[in-house]
C-alpha cells in the first residue's frame, strides 16, 4: 500500500465520520422516542425537511444564519411535539402498531403536503462563505460546515446524555421507558413524561434540520429518503440507543466514504443497505440494541 | 333580465364588412383571425418543478418571447404555446404529453432532458403528434425510426466530438497540456450517453491526455465529497465534469472546500457550469471554468432581437442557451405552420422534413434535418466563465475575450 493510498483513505474515513455525526443527529430523534414510547416516527425525515425549511426562512428572510436560528427551532419543535404527543399521539400508545404506523404516515404526508404548499417544489438552500471553507490539519483536509454541524452533534448528544442521567425528568422518563407499570405506580405521571419525550425527540430532528440546510438544499421531497436513512441508522446502531445512533451514523458515513473510495462512488448507497442486511442477519436488535426479552 | 339584439341593416353592413375583410386578408392574418389565440398549438414539456426546475424555467423565458421575436423578425405567424411541466420527472413527462395531445395540442416541443424527451418521443410517435427536441443529446432520440420527431440538438457524439477537438485548441492556445483527466458525470440517461460517448470516441480522437478514472453518481446526488475525494485522489490534471445544474454547484463547491486545484474544468457539451443560478451561488468560484456548448451567435439579427427581448421582459435573467434552444424549438414548429399552412400532423411533418431555416440563434449553419429528424449543422464553442458571464473564446474567429488556461487556483487575486 502506498502512502497515497493511505492518505486518501484516511482523508475518506474523516469525510465519513464528518458526515456520519450529522447523520447520527438526524436518527437520535428516532432512536429517543421509539426507546421511550415504543413508537416508531414515520414522519421523522418530514419533520426534518420542515426544520430545515424553518432555518432556510430564518436565513432568507431574517439573514440569521442557520446555526443560530437553531436553539429557536429546536425550541419550536419541542413545543409542536411535545402538542401533538399530548393531542394527537397519547391515545395511540398501546394501540396495534399498524394503527400507529398510518396515524403518523398521515402526519408525514399532511406535513410534505404543507411544505408543498408553502415553498413550492423547488430546493431551497442558503449561501453562506463558511460552505467554501476547510481547515487542514496535516495532511488532511476538514470541511468546516460538516466539521460544524459535527461539533453541534456532540454537544447536543452530550446535552441529551446530561439531561438523561442528571436531571430528574430525565431520570423519571429513563424509568418510564424502563418499566412503564411500575412508573405509574411510584406515581409518576407518565403522560406528561412521554409528552415530554416526543417534544425532545422533535428538537432533536429540527436542530438536526438546521444543521442539514447549510449542507443541502431542501425540497419537501426529500423527506422520504431522510427518514429512510435514519431507520437505517437505527436498526445498524440499535433502535432505541442513543449511542447506538450516533454508532450508526458514523458507520454509515464512514462505510459510504470508503465504499467510494475503494470501489466506486455510485454504488455507496447499495454498501450501507448491505451493511443493514448484514446487522438484520446477523444481530437483529442492532449493534448496540436490547434483544427482546 | 333577458337581451334582445335587433337585426338592422347597420349590423347586416357590419357583419358583411367583417367577413370581406377577412375573405381579403393575407393569408397568415385569414389564420390568426380563425384561432384567436394562435396559428398552432404547440405544448412546450419542460422541467420547470423538481430538480431540473431552474433551467426548465431558463428554457420557459425564451419560449414566452417567441412570439415577440417572430414579430420583430416579421415572421407570419403566431404560436398558441400551452405549458407542461414534467418535474424532472420521465413518468411525469409522458403523462403530460398524453394530456397536451388530449388537450388538441398540434406541434410538441421539449423537454431539455434526455430521459424525459425519450418518454415524450414514444407518445408522440403512438399519437402521430410531431415532436421537435429543443435540448436533449441522448442519441437513440432519432436513432429509433421514429417519424414524427426531430431534433434541433446535437447528440451526445456530436457534442463529445466538438467539444474533444476543442480541448486540443484550447491546449493549443494556451502552451498548457494536461497528461491525465478524470471523467465526472451523473448516470441519467443524458449523463450515461455521454460517459459512454467519451469513452467510445476517445481512442479515436487521438487526445493527448487519458482518462486515469470515471466517476458516476446518482442525479438528485444531496452530497459530491465521496466523488470529489475520489477524483481529487487520482491527481488528475483536468476535469471532465457531465453535469447538471445542482449537482455543478456541489461540484465545485466540494473542489473549493477539498483543495482540488486541477489545471482545469471542462466540460463536454453539457449543462450546469454556464447557468444563471450557478454564477449566482458560486461567485468568484463560478470564474475559469470552460464549458464546450453550442452557443448564441450574437452576430444574427435575430440573436440581437432575443437578447432585446429577453432584457427587456425578464430584466434580472441571463439568456442563455436553454432559452436560445427552446426558441429556436419554437421557430422550427412555427416555420413548419408557416410551409404547410396546416394544423395536421402529416402536413406539418412533410414541412418539419423540408425545414431550412438561414435566419436563427444558435451558431452554426441553416437549421435543417437529416432523414433520422436530426440537424447536423450546430456547432460547438469554449464558453468560459469570466467576471461572472459566459464568455466565448474559441473558436478564436468568434472569441470575445481571451482564453484564460490554465484555471487560476481558488483563491487566487484574478478571482474577485
Amino acid at each position: 500500500m502506498t502512502a497515497d493510498f493511505l492518505l486518501n483513505l484516511a482523508q475518506a474515513i474523516v469525510n465519513g465520520l464528518l458526515t456520519g455525526m450529522v447523520y447520527g443527529l438526524m436518527a437520535l430523534g428516532l432512536s429517543v422516542i421509539f426507546g421511550v414510547m415504543r413508537i416508531v416516527n414515520f414522519a421523522h425525515g418530514e419533520m426534518m425537511v420542515v426544520g430545515m425549511y424553518l432555518a432556510w426562512m430564518g436565513f432568507e428572510y431574517l439573514q440569521v444564519s442557520p446555526l443560530l436560528s437553531l436553539p429557536v427551532i429546536a425550541l419550536l419543535f419541542f413545543g409542536a411535539g411535545y402538542l401533538l404527543q399530548r393531542s394527537l399521539i397519547s391515545p395511540f400508545i398501546g394501540r396495534p402498531e399498524h394503527q400507529q404506523f398510518l396515524l403518523l404516515l398521515a402526519v408525514a404526508i399532511l406535513l410534505v403536503n404543507a411544505s408543498l404548499a408553502i415553498a413550492g417544489p423547488d430546493s431551497r438552500g442558503v449561501q453562506m462563505e463558511s460552505q467554501f471553507d476547510s481547515y487542514e490539519v496535516g495532511p488532511l483536509v476538514f470541511d468546516a460546515v460538516r466539521l460544524h454541524a459535527a461539533l453541534a452533534a456532540v454537544a447536543i448528544a452530550l446535552l441529551l446524555w446530561l439531561f438523561f442521567t442528571r436531571t430528574r425528568t430525565g431520570k423519571s422518563i429513563r424509568a418510564a421507558a424502563d418499566n412503564n407499570l411500575a412508573a405509574l405506580v411510584v406515581g409518576l405521571d407518565v403522560r406528561r413524561l412521554y409528552a415530554f419525550t416526543f417534544g425532545i425527540g422533535a428538537a432533536c430532528v429540527g436542530a438536526a434540520g438546521a444543521l442539514m440546510i447549510t449542507i443541502i438544499p431542501v425540497s419537501p421531497f426529500l423527506a422520504v429518503e431522510y427518514t429512510l436513512l435514519a431507520f437505517v441508522i437505527v436498526i445498524v446502531g440499535g433502535l432505541g440507543s442513543m449511542t447506538g445512533a450516533l454508532l450508526g451514523g458514523l458507520l454509515i458515513g464512514v462505510s459510504e466514504a470508503v465504499a467510494g473510495l475503494l470501489l466506486q462512488p455510485s454504488l455507496k448507497s447499495m454498501f450501507s443497505f448491505g451493511l443493514l442486511i448484514l446487522v438484520l442477519l446477523l444481530r437483529p436488535q442492532g449493534l448496540l440494541g436490547k434483544g427482546s426479552q | 333580465m333577458t337581451s334582445r339584439k335587433t337585426f338592422t341593416r347597420r349590423y347586416l353592413g357590419q357583419t358583411a364588412l367583417a367577413g370581406a375583410t377577412l375573405i381579403g386578408a393575407p393569408l397568415p392574418l385569414r389564420y390568426a383571425a380563425a384561432q384567436t389565440t394562435g396559428n398552432l398549438k404547440v405544448a412546450l414539456l419542460l422541467p420547470t418543478s423538481g430538480i431540473q426546475a431552474q433551467i426548465g424555467q431558463a428554457c420557459r423565458r425564451g419560449a414566452d418571447i417567441a412570439n415577440d421575436v417572430f414579430t420583430d423578425m416579421k415572421l407570419p405567424v403566431k404560436l398558441e404555446i400551452v405549458n407542461y411541466d414534467t418535474e424532472s420527472k420521465p413518468d411525469v413527462a409522458r403523462t403530460q404529453a398524453e394530456k397536451a395531445i388530449d388537450a388538441g395540442c398540434q406541434m410538441l416541443v421539449g423537454a431539455f432532458d434526455s430521459g424525459q424527451t425519450i418518454a415524450i418521443a414514444q407518445v408522440a410517435e403512438q399519437r402521430g403528434v410531431p415532436l421537435v427536441v429543443n435540448i436533449a443529446a441522448a442519441p437513440q432520440i432519432t436513432e429509433q425510426g421514429y417519424k414524427f420527431v426531430v431534433r434541433n440538438f446535437p447528440t451526445a457524439p456530436m457534442l463529445i466530438t466538438g467539444a474533444l477537438s476543442l480541448h486540443k485548441e484550447i491546449f493549443k492556445v494556451s502552451g498548457k497540456t494536461p497528461k491525465t483527466a478524470v471523467l465526472m458525470g451523473v448516470n441519467d440517461t443524458f449523463g450515461t450517453s455521454m460517459v459512454n460517448g467519451i469513452k467510445a470516441l476517445f481512442p479515436k480522437l487521438d487526445m493527448p491526455y487519458e482518462i486515469v478514472d470515471t466517476i458516476t453518481y446518482d442525479p438528485a446526488a444531496k452530497d459530491l465529497s465521496v466523488e470529489v475525494g475520489r477524483a481529487k485522489a487520482t491527481k488528475a490534471e483536468l476535469l471532465i465534469p457531465v453535469n447538471r445544474l445542482n449537482d455543478a454547484k456541489l461540484m465545485i463547491q466540494e473542489m473549493v472546500k477539498q483543495r482540488w486545484e486541477p489545471m482545469g474544468v471542462m466540460n463536454p457539451g453539457a449543462p450546469g457550469l454556464y447557468e444563471q443560478d450557478f454564477f449566482k451561488t458560486m461567485g468568484k468560484y463560478s470564474d475559469f471554468l470552460i464549458s464546450n456548448v453550442p452557443w448564441l451567435d450574437p452576430k444574427s439579427a435575430m440573436t440581437q432581437s432575443l437578447e432585446k427581448r429577453h432584457a427587456a421582459k425578464f430584466p434580472n435573467d441571463q439568456l442563455d442557451i436553454n432559452a436560445g434552444f427552446t426558441f429556436e424549438g419554437l421557430l422550427v414548429a412555427a416555420q413548419a405552420w408557416i410551409t404547410a399552412k396546416s394544423t395536421k400532423a402529416d402536413a406539418l411533418m412533410d414541412a418539419l422534413r423540408k425545414t431550412k431555416i438561414d435566419q436563427h440563434v444558435i451558431i452554426g449553419g441553416p437549421i435543417q434535418f437529416d432523414a433520422k429528424g436530426q440537424n447536423v449543422n450546430i456547432k460547438a464553442a469554449a464558453v468560459e466563465n469570466l467576471k461572472r458571464k459566459p464568455t466565448v473564446v474559441m473558436p478564436v474567429e468568434s472569441a470575445a475575450a481571451p482564453l484564460v488556461f490554465p484555471m487560476p487556483g481558488w483563491n487566487d487575486k484574478r478571482r474577485t
